[in-house]
């Protein structure tokens, strides 16, 4: 090709390269973590004593549950959406899961014609399987009806409320906590691996695979690729041969699994399953995923973002309560900390244009 | 007009100097704008025009240099302050509020108010005041959305005279208006001239900035390499200044010989009107079929419809004389075809994503391997479509939307390429890009051919049509008015011939 005098830097980001550019790249590049080694280093200020392996044990384990929805609910994000109904739709998924493993030896159990444990997987395949069908609702809405999805999650979130308030008023003693799990249960949830004193919970490996595969799926398969272009420019991905329709309920049947796999272990760590299940978990997954750069624009986001941003969540709530602050107060310290987090998040992209 | 006098320069760009890491992008220009005139600014896609209009309104800060607006040493912080100093521009890609009217478009930001109320009355009666005098006839309450690209055009530039700015900046204006439009546009900017206005024109339609402008400058490689009278300037000298070197020819030589039917074509109608309707045409192996018409005769929809992206009410198309259904853009690639969209950012690119992503997207079928996608494969792909179309990127993650128009629409050339189509329908191919890249984009085109592929262009362009097609399809109000076959038949007056074609149904 001619036109070799054209020099090929010329189309490279055309901002100045300072020192102090530099340095301020740097902040905004790594904000996060800097927010979250600053909140740390605040509260070990305060009182030294929260330097300990069991409370960086304590916050992973509370985060992997709304990790592993807030996992799930990034890739509606990323397709320029949202999901309002993660929460219930968790709920119920979790209700269901604790009326299966109810003990035995537990007279007023939801099911008495169960004699002997079932295989935990029964319980697990169908938290799986309502929270898919949920999801799988909401992506329908989604690409076939062409609703915003924070209407159609909105609709559903009802629902699944609905639905779980239902389940739980059916017992035969009326509406109560479903609760008396039994161990083989409360074991694969709760369990760890004893690493000399110290014991690893099984939660965290399992939020860690969970990212892991999602990882996988985000950056490694096609699915990923066109959930990102129909985020990014969906006319220009339905132009360029990717079924719009079809990848979009991919990745909500992908969250669903997640969710199923999140009501699960939620309803073992929680260890009590009554109508206030999931209340919130959509907001707190939401704001995980805001915090770790998943664009609302659509289009933009990472996996270890995601798993940063739930885990800097979650080090807020629990330090806050390490701390004893007035539990008023903590929302709206926490409310602050979203904002700051995610204004520094966004100058990335602003200061590039 | 007196030349020279100092009170007649409204605009002074002294040495302006601004580096970028690792380019120096304005070296030293110079610019120098008289009132009720029109300057021209030319050069190749980053050459440096847009640098420029970005540090006069303050987007950029220069790092030397010095800008004096009528003799008053100006630095305007944004461009909201330099609008209301008086230098508004008309950019290329509209920024519009389409979903509502045209007056809240115009007076945005700046509502009439009466009683701390928007005064809708006095908006419509100034907006109407506006258009009259230049002439537009757009209804002042219609939603903005609803309009052609051309009158949205209009609009935008009767919102710069609202402004009564001294200096107004046109960037591309004309790049998607029909022959009838350029000519009122050129109305208009004579009106404005009248007035005094001192008018920056930014294009690369070499004919028309001889016709429109008194002064032009030209930018090669962020430096002033020519500033001369408009009647002292030729087209030859523009293209040999503009890319440094000799460009004897517009058009590269059509070395493609046209083999057997390749796609037929039958009675393709649209099903959402306006569309389309009733048109039939055959395109051969190797052969560059163009589509001409005016605005608004729906060529983009008969492309549309052949790929499957808008829904087809009836009609038939056969490759190689096997029937092929193109229900969908996914079925239409698999089958063959490629669509090269009309407006690249809209619906070509992904801004917020790298080149390689933008370069395999529709062919992300080949690099998976046991369900994952094969990073070896995709940047292998990536760096031959790089090389071989001459794409100038920093590297193969550089976020898209860092490249000219020119290097973006060939990414997305490439990424077509990659899915070894045999019929590619091109919108528009080389819209909004400069003279050398355009130049590429045919070899490009003509390459292929040899390649025994077939090629649908739609084009306003009526050289390009002319330059490269062996065939020339003319569209008017949705109908096929008639194909011209260049290649056997010389038409003296082709370009009469299509304009006369393109109104038939009008």
């Amino acid at each position: 090709m001619e036109n070799a005098n054209l020099d090929p830097k010329k189309a490279a980001d055309p901002r100045p390269q300072t020192d102090r550019r530099l340095w301020t790249d740097f902040l905004l590049n790594y904000s996060l973590y800097i927010i979250l080694g600053l909140m740390i280093v605040v509260v070990i200020i305060i009182n030294p004593a929260f330097l300990s392996l069991t409370n960086f044990t304590k916050i992973l384990t509370q985060a992997s549950t709304r990790g592993i929805l807030a996992l799930g609910l990034a890739g509606m994000i990323v397709l320029a959406g949202t999901d309002l109904s993660a929460g219930r739709i968790l709920g119920c998924c979790a209700a269901v899961t604790a009326s299966l493993v109810q003990s035995v030896t537990y007279t007023s159990r939801m099911y008495p014609n169960i004699e002997s444990d079932l295989p935990v997987l029964v319980p697990l395949a169908l938290s799986i399987a309502i929270a898919v069908a949920f999801c799988l609702l909401n992506g329908f809405g989604v690409a076939k009806l062409h609703l915003h999805a924070f209407i159609i999650t909105l609709g559903t979130q009802l629902i699944a409320f609905g639905a779980l308030c239902i389940y739980i008023d059916s017992q035969k003693g009326g509406a109560q906590a479903l609760s008396s799990f039994n161990p083989t249960f409360l074991n694969v949830v709760n369990g760890g691996f004893k690493i000399g004193g110290f014991t690893l919970p099984f939660l965290i490996i399992y939020f860690l695979i969970a990212a892991a595969c999602m990882w996988v799926i985000w950056n490694k398969t096609a699915l990923g690729k066109n959930m990102f272009a129909i985020g990014g420019n969906m006319e220009a991905a339905a132009v360029s041969g990717v079924n719009v329709t079809r990848n979009i309920m991919g990745v909500y049947l992908i969250a669903g699994v997640l969710y199923g796999c999140a009501a699960f272990l939620e309803a073992g760590r929680v260890q009590s399953v009554n109508t206030g299940m999931g209340l919130n978990y959509e907001l707190d997954a939401i704001s995980g995923c805001v915090i770790g750069g998943v664009s609302f624009s659509g289009g933009v986001g990472t996996i270890p973002g995601v798993v940063i941003g739930v885990i800097i969540l979650q080090t807020i709530n629990f330090c806050l309560s390490y701390l004893s602050v007035n539990p008023y107060l903590q929302y709206i310290i926490k409310g602050l900390i979203i904002i700051l987090a995610v204004s520094i998040d966004v100058r990335k992209y602003l200061s590039k244009k | 007009m007196g030349v020279n006098a100092d009170s007649d320069i409204v605009l002074e760009m002294i040495d302006i100097e601004k580096q970028f890491p690792g380019v120096k992008a304005l070296d030293r220009v110079r610019l120098t704008l008289r009132k009720g005139t029109v300057h021209s600014l030319m050069g190749e896609n980053g050459a440096g025009k847009s640098t420029l209009m970005k540090c006069l309104f303050g987007v950029y800060s220069e790092d030397s240099g010095e800008i004096r607006m009528e003799g008053r040493p100006v630095r305007f912080e944004n461009p909201r302050r330099a609008l209301d100093n008086g230098i508004a521009m008309v950019h290329q890609e509209l920024n519009q509020v389409l979903r509502r009217s045209v007056m809240e478009n115009v007076w945005l930001g700046r509502f009439p108010k009466k009683y701390g109320f928007i005064s809708h009355k006095k908006m419509y009666d100034d907006t109407k005041r506006v258009f009259e005098e230049l002439e537009i006839k757009i209804d002042p309450r219609v939603i903005i959305g609803s309009l052609s690209v051309s009158q949205r055009q209009m609009v935008e530039i009767a919102k710069a005279v609202s402004y009564n700015a001294k200096i107004l900046v046109l960037d591309e204006p004309t790049s998607s208006l029909t022959n009838e439009e350029v000519r009122h546009l050129f109305n208009i900017i004579g009106k404005l001239r009248a007035r005094g206005v001192g008018i920056i024109y930014i294009s690369h339609k070499i004919n028309e900035i001889l016709q429109i402008s008194d002064e032009v400058t030209i930018m090669r490689d962020g430096q002033r390499v020519a500033a001369k009278k408009a009647s002292e300037l030729t087209t030859d000298e523009i293209i040999r200044l503009m890319v440094g070197r000799d460009l004897t020819r517009q058009f590269p030589p059509n070395t493609n010989t046209p083999g057997e039917t390749l796609l037929e074509v039958k009675n393709i109608t649209g099903k959402y009107k306006p569309t389309c309707e009733n048109v039939s045409f055959s395109l051969r192996k190797g052969e560059i079929l163009g589509v001409a018409g005016l605005v608004g005769s729906r060529r983009t929809e008969l492309l549309e419809n052949i790929f499957g992206v808008a829904a087809r009410e009836s009609g038939e198309i056969y490759l190689h004389g096997r029937k092929v259904e193109n229900r969908n853009s996914e079925e239409s690639i698999k089958n063959g075809f490629a669509l090269l969209t009309e407006e690249r950012r809209a619906t070509g690119i992904f801004p917020l994503q790298s080149v390689q992503f933008n370069t395999i997207l529709a062919n992300l079928r080949a690099y998976v391997n046991k369900g994952l996608l094969s990073d070896k494969s995709m940047r292998g792909d990536t760096t031959r479509i790089i090389e071989t179309l001459g794409v100038k990127t920093p590297g193969q993650r550089t976020h898209i939307r860092y490249l000219s128009g020119g290097n973006q629409q060939k990414v997305i050339l490439g990424r077509w390429l990659l899915t070894e189509p045999e019929v590619l329908l091109l919108d528009e191919p080389t819209r909004g890009i400069d003279v050398g890249a355009k130049y590429e984009i045919y070899q490009l085109i003509i390459q292929l051919t040899s390649r025994g592929k077939g090629i649908v262009m739609v084009s306003s362009e009526m050289p390009e049509l002319i330059g490269i097609c062996d065939r020339v399809l003319v569209m008017s109000g949705g109908k096929l008015a008639g194909i011209l076959d260049l290649r056997n038949n010389k038409h003296e007056n082709a370009q009469e011939e299509i304009m006369r074609l393109a109104a038939k149904y009008v």
